[in-house]
């Protein structure tokens, strides 16, 4: 397959590898951000290439870990009204908020359906005049601009029973948050490939400029993963930390314009509640005024109830890559993919999920 | 943290346009990239197109690391 | 007769006489069958097999196949996995009120046509109908007999350290075609299920060597769960070369697009076979030269180390464990 198959090439990762031994002379710890890294990370087996001297880190990449039990019980919430369809991201259904998930929502009756993209989402509201669909908005910059899309789609198309429950999020002000807590010493990022190539690699450029910390943004095929550590491994032994731009053939400075037009149009900047974190300014996106109409929290009125999270569950700090799952009690023992306790065993972008189908596992 | 994949499109029709996905077929969307022409590769996220992969950029970086020795 | 199925076709009268006289007696024509009787009756030597499976795909037409066809092939497939000759099989119906004649009659064609290619005989049978939203269009629960030749002795607990291990062909077809059709996730491919019966396929393996040690068909699952299963049961630890699975490219962009492994996802015409290292090489030109096998590859080995651990060489050269499907297949945006 085009643009995958020459990424994947054995000869090209070896001779990669090969230098980042070389060079790689002091140990330094990498971060990649997002989860889609982490677990192309595993699935190619690239922790073991690396020498022992990098460690890699996940962090707090994947909006449905890092978003917070009382937005996962607002969905639920709405899921279960009488006559609303929730359309919803398959990685949405699984996770447990409070009381419930959307998985059970379902069994016990909630019309929750898995859509692949919001077109499928307005398709289902055209089928159903009648019933609101209620589209579960989650995702980062890359996916926003795409909600934002379908909700002036429907505008035009005049859909009455489209709705969005708007929990998006934007990546520079967690990874600021994340900095700021000087709980973790990290010596490189590797940036996400997909938010940039909406966002531009500027965004990441306070990153090496105010906390000289290395930065390469990276595609997700382990020839863009390899190319972004070899990137990271010079700046830090040549102690001159920037924005590197791996993944050449789809990031740029400035981003995709038009992407982000979109996205401003509809939504603007608010704060919001991260798993682990608590409420960061600026860091989510709520409707702007003339498109309150499409807001599924103003249309309906839902009461999600007290929110609380599971004793012993560490999920928080393993977001913000100060605790790794193994420092988890219950990893692998109360909390399993089978019954997962948190977010990031659900998942299947989460570190816990990651480190127990991929790697280090062990038998409880 | 956002699965995309790159698609070749083959027709347009408005905002939304057929594509190929290594020999499946999806219709996407080009509300992201009017600028999208037939016979470009785009990424593809939740259905829609969110950049135009830069071709030439892709074979450069393979070209310099086909040319990386191993020893620098 | 009506051309939508009734509660009353359920319900032992004259409808229901009519549906099995004029819809599955001429469909599945053999003497045990035209008896009629409320059990099927024949004589029976040797090592006898039994299995049972209950088919509830969505939707239940899809590219390569429809429900009727899987659930004859499903159960044939299941008894082939331990070495037997399917000969006897059961199907019942479990009909949702308002299905389409012409549907059902579509399923009962396709299941004859699954059990002639496949050599067996429906013997017995049975047909409820449920009101309308009690069930998903047509379920149908099968039953099946096979018999096992002297000698022949495979089960999930045979492995060996040493031995090779072998796949029938390119993985994930059957899981991506059904996918295909499900609303919410449309993509359109040339890609059908994989659907097939293997008894004959096993048939011509266990004639080529006397040391199969394990078959397996990895549906639900996929490869990965197989694999798992059969490193449990025989306590040893399985190795597979990821660049010697086959998989095809338009699987494999499905996969890519709604973020699966092609690992997990189903098949409904592959087996998995574990056989002595020295009968590898002749069992691969026997399975290439059946039709369901002409992709066939040999894809790893069995070992002591890691008992009850899958593990996949990458295509990078690393190894990473590969583990049971958890949960089921969800499409993921990250």
């Amino acid at each position: 397959m085009r643009f995958i198959d020459e990424f994947r090439r054995s000869d090209l990762a070896q001779k990669l590898i090969a230098r980042i031994k070389q060079k790689a002379l002091s140990p330094a710890r990498f971060m990649e951000f997002c989860g889609g890294h982490t677990v192309a990370i595993f699935k190619f087996g690239i922790r073991q290439l690396l020498p022992p001297t990098i460690d890699m880190l996940s962090g707090p990449g994947c909006p449905v870990c890092v978003t917070d039990n009382s937005d996962l019980d607002k969905a639920i919430a709405l899921a279960q009204l009488p006559d609303v369809i929730a359309a919803t991201f398959g990685d949405m259904l699984k996770v447990p908020g409070s009381h419930s998930s959307l998985q059970k929502a379902k069994a016990e009756g909630a019309d929750v359906r898995i859509v692949y993209s919001t077109m499928d989402a307005l398709q289902i509201a055209r089928e159903n005049p009648s019933q609101s669909v209620v589209f579960i908005g989650i995702g980062f910059e890359t996916t926003a601009p795409t909600i934002a899309a379908s909700v002036l789609q429907a505008g035009q198309e005049k859909l009455d029973n489209y709705y969005v429950l708007s929990l998006h999020k934007l990546t520079p002000p967690v990874i600021k948050a994340l900095l700021d807590s000087g709980e973790v010493k990290l010596d490189g990022i590797v940036c996400p490939g997909h938010v940039s190539t909406i966002i531009g690699s500027s965004p990441w450029e306070f990153v090496a400029r105010d906390y000289g910390i290395a930065c390469a943004v990276s595609g997700f095929e382990p020839i863009d993963i390899l190319l972004s550590i070899e990137m990271l491994v010079s700046q830090v032994e040549d102690k001159a930390p920037k924005v590197d731009i791996a993944y050449r053939r789809s990031v740029r400075p400035d981003g995709n314009r038009r992407a982000l037009e979109l996205m401003d149009t509809v939504f603007e900047p608010c704060p919001a509640r991260w798993r682990g974190m608590g409420l960061l300014p600026d860091s989510g996106l709520r409707f702007r005024k003339e498109f309150e109409r499409f807001d599924a929290e103003l249309a309906f009125d839902i009461d999600p109830g007290p929110t609380y999270e599971p004793k012993g569950c560490i999920c928080g700090h393993i977001l913000r890559g100060v605790k790794t799952p193994m420092d988890c009690e219950l990893f692998a023992k109360l909390c399993t993919p089978e019954h997962p306790v948190g977010p990031c065993m659900v998942s299947s972008e989460g570190s816990c999920s990651a480190y127990y189908l991929y790697g280090a596992a062990y038998e409880p | 943290m956002c699965l995309a994949i790159p698609a070749l499109i083959k027709s347009i029709n408005g905002k939304e346009a057929e594509a190929e996905i290594g020999g499946i077929g999806r219709r996407v969307s080009l509300w992201l990239t009017p600028e999208a022409k037939v016979g470009d590769y785009v990424l593809i996220h939740t259905g829609y197109a969110i950049n135009v992969l830069d071709q030439e950029e892709a074979l450069e970086t393979l070209r310099l690391l086909e040319e990386l020795s191993e020893v620098y | 007769m009506s051309h939508r199925i009734l509660l009353a076709h359920g319900s032992g009268g004259k409808l229901a006489h009519d549906l099995v006289e004029k819809g599955f007696l001429p469909a599945f024509r053999n003497p045990l069958l035209a008896k009629l009787d409320d059990s099927a009756v024949f004589e029976f030597k040797g090592l006898l097999a039994f299995t049972t499976d209950s088919y509830v795909v969505n939707p239940i037409f899809f590219p390569g196949g429809d429900i009727g066809k899987l659930a004859v092939c499903g159960t044939v497939n299941d008894l082939a996995m331990v070495g037997a000759m399917p000969l006897y099989l059961s199907l019942s119906f479990i009909i949702e009120e308002g299905l389409l004649q012409s549907d059902l009659e579509k399923v009962v064609d396709s299941a004859r046509k699954a059990a002639d290619e496949a050599g067996v005989e429906i013997v017995t049978g049975d047909t409820k109908v449920v009101d309308r939203g009690s069930a998903d269009k047509l379920f149908i629960n099968t039953a099946g007999i096979g018999m096992i030749a002297e000698g022949v002795d495979i089960s999930g607990w045979n492995a060996k350290p040493g031995d090779k291990v072998l796949l029938s062909g390119t993985i994930g077809d059957h899981g991506i075609a059904v996918l295909s059709q499900r609303e919410g996730l449309a993509f359109s491919t040339e890609l059908e299920s994989d659907c097939a019966p293997l008894n004959r396929l096993v048939a011509e393996m266990l004639d080529a060597s006397r040391q199969i040690h394990c078959l397996r068909d990895p549906t639900r699952g996929g490869l990965a769960t197989s694999l798992n299963e059969l490193a449990r049961q025989s306590k040893v630890g399985i190795r597979i070369d990821e660049d010697q699975v086959p998989v095809r490219e338009e699987v494999f962009a499905a996969c890519e697009m709604l973020g699966f492994d092609p690992l997990y996802v189903a098949n409904e015409g592959k087996l998995v076979a574990i056989a002595a290292a020295a009968d590898a090489e002749q069992l691969l030109e026997v399975m290439q030269r059946n039709h369901y096998g002409r992709d066939a590859a040999v894809i790893g080995e069995v070992r002591e180390e890691h008992p009850g651990r899958v593990v996949l060489k990458t295509k990078l050269g690393a190894s990473r464990i590969v583990d049971m499907l958890v949960g089921d297949l969800l499409p993921r945006i990250c």
